[in-house]
């Protein structure tokens, strides 16, 4: 399961946030997983509640973002549908991943002392 | 005012990163990435399920490229027992014991790429831990990616791990000689299977003990190998234009291999 580390590079990069910001504690965290990742929401959920009790993640939520698969055609931009030839059916060329391969940090709160 | 300290009430404020959370990760891979090419070499990410054959493969690969020309490193996590069988046939080697982890990551490759030496190496396995998922979503650094799948693992396993083959460059399927006993695998049914996650579909069906395959698999590394250098060659020259034209810094930015 390489949640964990997934999870253990987000509290890595979330903790420099944190120290940018010079804040107290970390509210809330918003992640965008692709369907393609190779990254499972429900285990990642799972390594986070598992793995935050310590540190300035302690009281911070999780929300994930599920990023459906989309391919199309690298050159005329046509959608090609999930579960066909991963070909565009115009120029015959492999279709590029467009969307549903992320994993991406995309959003910290944090609270900042206010001074 | 805080319990704790005494300030004033926390503020809440709101930073969007829109980062991807392996991006060191994909720092390190870009360093290890340099350094193959700056030594001329061909890094391949050799990845497959625990007894697909990725060692044999390799162990065959030396009798017909020439063990001189090769290196590789091996993850396992408990033995030293792959990079053991490789250096028995003369491929210069080294094993990557993981531990509890599933997978390589470009931290573990750098560290024993240390004292390492690339000398008179064309191409450099590396041998990922056996594992049809979490191998797939770490860069380390490679070219290209290499799915090593058994004909006896069955031919659906495309569609049962889609995020591994859609990484691949090149799936070879092994263990041909028993296909024979194997009434149930579909040879062509495997490749439209692998159409649907693979978009760019290369496949080859290679036997090691008996040698099947074995000489298109030598021709689509050496193949391979000068694409790839005479690529690195072009960016190099990119570069260094657009250093000249435009004064940026020297950031080695290059697209291939490992995308997520």
């Amino acid at each position: 399961m390489h949640e964990l580390s997934i999870i253990q590079s987000l509290v890595d990069r979330v903790e420099q946030e944190v120290l940018k910001a010079g804040a107290r504690s970390v509210k809330r965290l918003e992640v965008r997983v692709g369907e393609l990742s190779g990254v499972e929401p429900e285990l990642l959920s799972l390594a986070w509640e598992a793995f935050r009790e310590a540190g300035v993640c302690a009281g911070a939520s999780l929300s994930i973002e599920v990023v459906a698969t989309r391919w199309s055609c690298p050159r005329c931009s046509l959608d090609v549908p999930p579960g066909t030839r991963l070909r565009c059916r115009v120029c015959d060329v492999p279709a590029t991943l467009a969307e549903g391969g992320e994993i991406i940090l995309q959003r910290v709160e944090l609270e900042v002392p206010d001074v | 005012m805080c319990e704790s300290c005494g300030c004033g009430d926390p503020e809440i404020v709101p930073v969007e990163v829109k980062e991807s959370i392996l991006a060191a990760n994909d720092h390190e891979a870009a360093h290890n990435r340099e350094h193959f090419d700056d030594a001329g070499v061909l890094a391949l990410n050799i990845m497959g399920s625990p007894g697909s054959g990725k060692t044999a493969l390799l162990e065959a690969t030396a009798a017909c490229v020439g063990a001189e020309r090769l290196a590789a490193v091996s993850g396992d996590l408990a033995t030293e027992r792959d990079a053991e069988r490789l250096g028995r046939v003369g491929i210069r080697s080294r094993a990557i014991t993981t531990g509890q982890s599933c997978h390589l990551d470009a931290r573990l490759i750098h560290r024993s790429l240390h004292g390492f030496s690339l000398d008179g190496v064309e191409i450099f396995f590396i041998e990922n831990v056996g594992n049809l998922v979490c191998p797939a979503i770490y860069d380390l650094g490679q070219a290209a990616n290499v799915v090593v799948i058994s004909v006896t693992e069955g031919h659906d396993k495309p569609l049962k791990y889609p995020v591994m083959f859609r990484k691949a460059d090149l799936v070879v399927l092994s263990k041909v000689d028993l296909l024979p006993h194997l009434p149930d695998f579909d040879v062509p049914t495997f490749v439209e299977y692998l159409g649907l996650v693979m978009p760019a579909v290369a496949w080859l069906p290679v036997s090691a003990t008996r040698g099947d395959g074995m000489q298109d698999w030598a021709d689509w590394l050496h193949a391979l190998r000068r694409t790839h250098s005479d690529q690195t060659r072009v960016e190099h020259a990119l570069h260094h234009d657009h250093d000249h034209d435009h004064g940026r810094g020297h950031d080695h930015g290059h697209g291939h291999g490992g995308d997520a």
